[in-house]
């Protein structure tokens, strides 16, 4: 399931299949793609050209996951099967490389090119994967557009900040992002300091609530409990999250803006920035 | 005084009337012997006289609370169970469950009760012995001492000579035969209609689910008795040393 | 006899001041005690008091409940073989804490969560007994309690898979295996009422289970109200092991383990191994549960996984000498 807790390893972009039959039947623009992931959805969503897209998939339309529910609802969706995929007649299917493996194997297998893209892990890695979406639905003017209004956003945010209050995003199981994920990014880039690199996590992992006790973090960030109790974000109340939340600004994360390396990543950096002007007010 | 009473006592089991309409008296310092052919109804007649199954009719046990049954009467059914391999004491020492309140320890009466259960039936030497690791008939005496232990009034065993060697079931009938003497009362249900001839006092014969004899045992044992209830013929004689029970033959 | 409660109470406080020096943070033990009793507010005390010590707590009352109904049940059915885990009734605890968390019940109210487990509990146990019969032969005993763990197991994954929430699904093993990690005081105040409600009904039992050595028929004569000790044993062990489901899972095994090893000790008298079973029961989670912490401190290796590796051993020896004894 990707992005379901938020910062599982999200698709993001990377080339095309290295499938040299794929690549050669892409030598024209594909004109009826489908994307089976949620996040080249997105990116296929901001770059594919009118009519281009086929379908995508149905968690584009889940509020909590998808930063684009407005724009899905366009879209006819699939649930990723490879026969309902195969019905639609794609010359052009664009996967996650984490979508699961038996559908995109059965496609290649049925003679459909493949696009398969990488996580992203940075905010570099947004504007490349951007890159590559142009690049695969042959839109590279769309896809150029978009990397400038995005970098010169993220541009705005590079000002020198005095201190860098200590946040842990702690989720689901005590889920936690390591210092070298786009989670992490996204909170230097707002100038919060994730206290995951200093327990020595770089990437995703189990923080052990004992270790997030001891090092006593300025904010605590969570996501927001999915409907239908489960233990697993139970530890969210734990009392030992509750004392740290005592009294200090907190957040819980909008997951669609985190789950994936789209433009949308912005909108997390700016709560983070907010988050982030609540501390320092609450200190002085 | 009756130590045991039953009026119009009957019994029905899954629409099968196994009992029915006995009436039966057992006072003080009698040894009753419960005789009858297999599927005659002899224990469940004991069951159900301790309200251990139901009946319709009367009994004065039954119509007691569990726990002044519990020293009303011993009750030492046929299946010899011991599920743990506890020592010959600890299991003797169960006899006195009714005797003891909720979490009350065994005080030195009963540890004297004990005592003199294990010398009645020669199992002094036992004590430390782990139970399930004795053979068959030293359960079946160590059960018999559990249920003496009990010292209650009336004490009633389903076949407890079964699997006996010829000298403890000549031994036990006799404990039995001297409890009677003290004033006690033993029902004990038998197949060896020898031994029951030699050593009973009473002899009540069961018999398609009703009392086809009662009585001493030269009165009870008569030829026509032996071949109607039994389906055999044996030779009974009252000699020097007592009364002398023999079955001869099938009959036809 | 006295000696030996000492040193198993003596084992189990051992245990406890273990279970509470154990973790990933990196705190000496002299500190930790301090922290946890002084209290200051700072993050060592946080850790001592709000995740150790409802942990540890937890390891001994659950451990203790487990072992309290494995001597039980096994006394009543005179068969070595019972165990809550083994024959069903903590898997059907859990399918009744799951079904209490999807619906809500257990956010509604504070009891919803161990009542709905107690429910489950009766329920499965009610089902083996019946299927079992009362004098549970080892074969029956086993098959029933197949089922019944079988069926609460796919009820208990199917409620979970049918959850919109995403993580619920994942929790299956949670529920099979069992797990204290992260448990906090508020599961030490839900599991505590029913597990000591439990605990008090399954000691009375003591002079009953003794009786019943021989047999149903010399108990009942003997003045041992059966049918109030078959109630008192369903309503006790379910309590106890529903109240330890609800908050940790299901945790297989010590039931079983604990009444065997301890019974040549107590002179194989059910009711002594009563209570012998229930400080045994705590010794052996909370060693169990640090076990846990020590071999895979990075992971979130499940309880139950040590005490079935533990347990299956023993188990299946078990069968191999209850073969050979005909039972």
């Amino acid at each position: 399931m990707v992005g379901a807790a938020g910062l599982s390893p999200g698709p993001g972009a990377a080339g095309l299949s290295p499938d040299p039959g794929a690549a050669d039947q892409v030598t024209a623009a594909p004109r009826r793609v489908v994307s089976m992931n949620l996040c080249t959805d997105q990116l296929a969503m901001l770059v594919a050209g009118t009519g281009q897209l086929l379908s995508i998939s149905d968690l584009s339309r889940d509020p909590r996951s998808s930063a684009m529910v407005d724009a899905a609802a366009a879209y006819p969706t699939h649930h990723g099967r490879a026969e309902e995929i195969y019905l639609m007649q794609p010359d052009l299917v664009i996967a996650g490389s984490f979508t699961a493996r038996a559908s995109v194997d059965m496609l290649k297998r049925l003679g459909i090119p493949v696009a398969v893209f990488d996580p992203a892990d940075s905010l570099t890695d947004v504007a490349d994967r951007l890159k590559q979406m142009g690049e695969v639905l042959h839109q590279q003017d769309r896809a150029e557009t978009l990397i400038a209004q995005f970098e010169a956003r993220l541009a705005t945010f590079q000002t020198e900040i005095a201190s860098h209050p200590r946040a842990a995003i702690y989720h689901a199981n005590g889920y936690t992002a390591g210092d070298k994920t786009l989670a992490s990014q996204i909170l230097t880039t707002a100038g919060l300091a994730n206290i995951a690199g200093e327990v020595g996590f770089s990437d995703a992992g189990f923080l052990p609530l004992e270790v997030l006790a001891m090092a006593q973090p300025d904010t605590v960030i969570t996501s927001r409990p999915y409907p239908g109790g489960s233990r697993s974000e139970e530890i969210m109340e734990h009392p030992v999250i509750e004392t740290l939340r005592r009294a200090r600004p907190e957040a819980a994360m909008t997951d669609s803006d985190w789950v994936c390396g789209t433009p949308y990543v912005l909108q997390a950096i700016d709560d983070m920035v907010d988050l982030r002007r609540d501390l320092q007010g609450a200190t002085r | 005084m009756s130590l045991l009473t039953l009026n119009g006592f009957s019994v029905t089991r899954r629409k099968r009337e196994i009992l029915r309409g006995i009436d039966l008296r057992v006072g003080p310092g009698e040894l009753v012997g419960i005789l009858g052919p297999n599927g005659a109804g002899k224990t469940t007649l004991m069951r159900a006289a301790l309200g251990l199954i139901d009946a319709r009719g009367h009994s004065s046990l039954a119509s007691l609370n569990p726990r002044e049954r519990g020293r009303a009467v011993a009750w030492m059914p046929q299946s010899r169970e011991i599920a743990w391999p506890v020592d010959v004491e600890t299991l003797v020492m169960l006899g006195r469950t009714p005797h003891l309140g909720p979490g009350q320890r065994p005080s030195d009466a009963d540890h004297a009760a004990v005592e003199r259960a294990l010398q009645r039936m020669g199992l002094t030497g036992y004590r430390a012995r782990t139970a399930t690791r004795l053979s068959g008939g030293e359960q079946a005496r160590v059960l018999i001492a559990r249920a003496l232990a009990q010292e209650a009034p009336l004490l009633m065993a389903d076949e407890p000579t079964a699997g006996l060697d010829p000298a403890h079931q000549i031994a036990t009938m006799r404990t039995f035969a001297a409890l009677a003497g003290e004033g006690h009362s033993v029902i004990v249900s038998l197949h060896d209609l020898g031994l029951a001839a030699r050593h009973c006092t009473r002899l009540i014969v069961i018999d398609r689910g009703k009392i086809a004899a009662d009585g001493p045992p030269l009165d009870v044992l008569t030829p026509d008795l032996v071949r109607d209830t039994f389906g055999i013929s044996a030779f009974l004689q009252v000699t020097p040393d007592g009364l002398v029970f023999q079955p001869l033959e099938v009959l036809g | 006899m006295t000696r030996l409660a000492l040193l198993l109470t003596a084992l189990v406080g051992v245990l406890f001041i273990t279970a509470l020096l154990v973790g990933p943070a990196d705190i000496g033990p002299l500190q930790s005690l301090t922290a946890l009793v002084a209290g200051d507010e700072g993050p060592m005390t946080l850790v001592m008091r709000e995740i150790r010590l409802p942990r540890a707590l937890l390891g001994l009352l659950i451990g203790g409940s487990l072992g309290l109904a494995g001597a039980a049940m096994q006394g009543y059915l005179r068969n070595p073989l019972a165990d809550p885990g083994l024959i069903g009734v903590s898997g059907s605890a859990a399918l009744g804490a799951v079904l209490a968390i999807q619906t809500g019940v257990a956010a509604g109210f504070a009891l919803g969560l161990p009542l709905a487990a107690l429910g489950g509990a009766l329920i499965g146990m009610f089902l083996v007994l019946v299927l079992a019969g009362p004098r549970g032969s080892s074969l029956t005993l086993i098959l029933a309690g197949i089922a019944i763990s079988a069926l609460a197991g796919a009820f208990t994954s199917l409620v979970l898979n049918l959850s919109p929430n995403p993580f619920a699904a994942n929790e299956i093993v949670f529920w099979m295996m069992g797990s204290l990690a992260d448990r906090s005081m508020t599961h030490v105040w839900i599991a505590l009422p029913l597990i000591v409600l439990g605990a008090a009904l399954l000691l009375s039992l003591s002079r009953g289970l003794d009786a019943l050595t021989l047999g149903e028929d010399a108990a009942e004569a003997m003045g041992v109200r059966l049918s109030r000790l078959r109630l008192t044993l369903i309503f006790g062990t379910a309590a106890v092991v529903g109240a330890s489901t609800a908050v940790a899972g299901a945790i297989g095994f010590v039931g079983l383990v604990v009444p065997h090893l301890l019974r040549p000790f107590v002179g194989a008298r059910p009711g002594r191994l009563l209570w012998a079973s229930g400080l045994g029961g705590a010794a052996m989670l909370l060693a169990a549960d640090i076990a846990v912490r020590v071999i895979l401190p990075t992971r979130d290796l499940k309880l139950g996984v040590v005490t079935a590796l533990i347990g299956a051993p023993l188990f299946l020896h078990l069968i191999f000498r209850t073969r050979r004894d005909g039972m």
